[in-house]
């Protein structure tokens, strides 16, 4: 039998009309993307859960004083609140968002060969290296987009509404970016094989 | 020709908040309410 999922739509739908388990069914549904999205940025767990608070609570009051005109958009909107949370954090504490390896959460921890050797391991941790160096070195648009198209696994349709430009802006600066990595690698003769 | 350098996909593994966190927003949202007066909207926050 399929498994038939509510749309969001009806759930924010419902909720507006009163139906408080639609919330938790939206939380439980989307939790993981948007959490994991605040900590790639924040590499902080209490932070994130900070963040993560803020964010649904200016969902919750937005939806019960009937402001909400987004349906059908719902993950990229919360997306959308999630990352001005984190902008007003990082102009708070006056530092730039920086991807920073923790014991905690290395976003090149989890690119794996499926081999474990010891050679292998050397030869993927340089090239992870070098790949975060190259990734360091591109414009902010062009990092932004590709850091939440690969390593986040945001749709580009996401990335626009998130990022506030448009499908074709953020195709095009994947594009550029992707260009750009090759020409660095071909210009500096740079192996990234293992 | 390129080489992939990874078998899975490079997503974020699962990360999910804390049970106080999501705990806390059901009761907030339980607890929020708007009253409408006028032009304006007041939060009103049940004990």
């Amino acid at each position: 039998m399929a498994n038939v999922q509510t749309p969001d739509a009806l759930l924010v739908k419902n909720y507006v009309a009163g139906d408080e388990s639609a919330l938790a069914t939206l939380i439980n549904r989307h939790q993981s993307k948007i959490y994991g999205f605040i900590f790639s940025k924040i590499a902080d767990r209490d932070l994130t859960d900070d963040i993560f608070q803020d964010t649904f609570i200016k969902v919750i009051k937005t939806l019960k004083s009937n402001s909400y005109n987004e349906e059908g958009k719902f993950l990229p909107w919360v997306m959308r609140i999630a990352h001005n949370l984190i902008i007003d954090h990082f102009r708070k504490n006056k530092k730039m968002p920086m991807f920073r390896e923790t014991e905690e959460f290395s976003i090149f921890s989890i690119m794996s060969d499926g081999s474990h050797t010891i050679e292998n391991q050397m030869i993927t941790e340089q090239v992870e290296k070098d790949l975060k160096k190259l990734i360091e070195e591109l414009p902010e648009d062009q990092k932004q987009v590709l850091v939440m198209r690969i390593y986040q696994d945001l749709s580009f349709k996401e990335i626009s509404e998130i990022t506030g430009v448009s499908i074709n802006t953020a195709l095009g600066r994947m594009r550029y970016a992707l260009m750009n990595l090759r020409k660095v690698i071909d210009k500096h003769q740079i192996i990234l094989t293992n | 020709m390129a080489k992939i350098y990874s078998k899975e996909t490079l997503v974020t593994p699962s990360m999910k908040p804390k049970k106080e966190t999501v705990s806390f927003l059901l009761n907030y949202s339980k607890a929020l309410s708007f009253l409408k007066v006028g032009n304006l909207k007041l939060e009103v926050i049940a004990n």
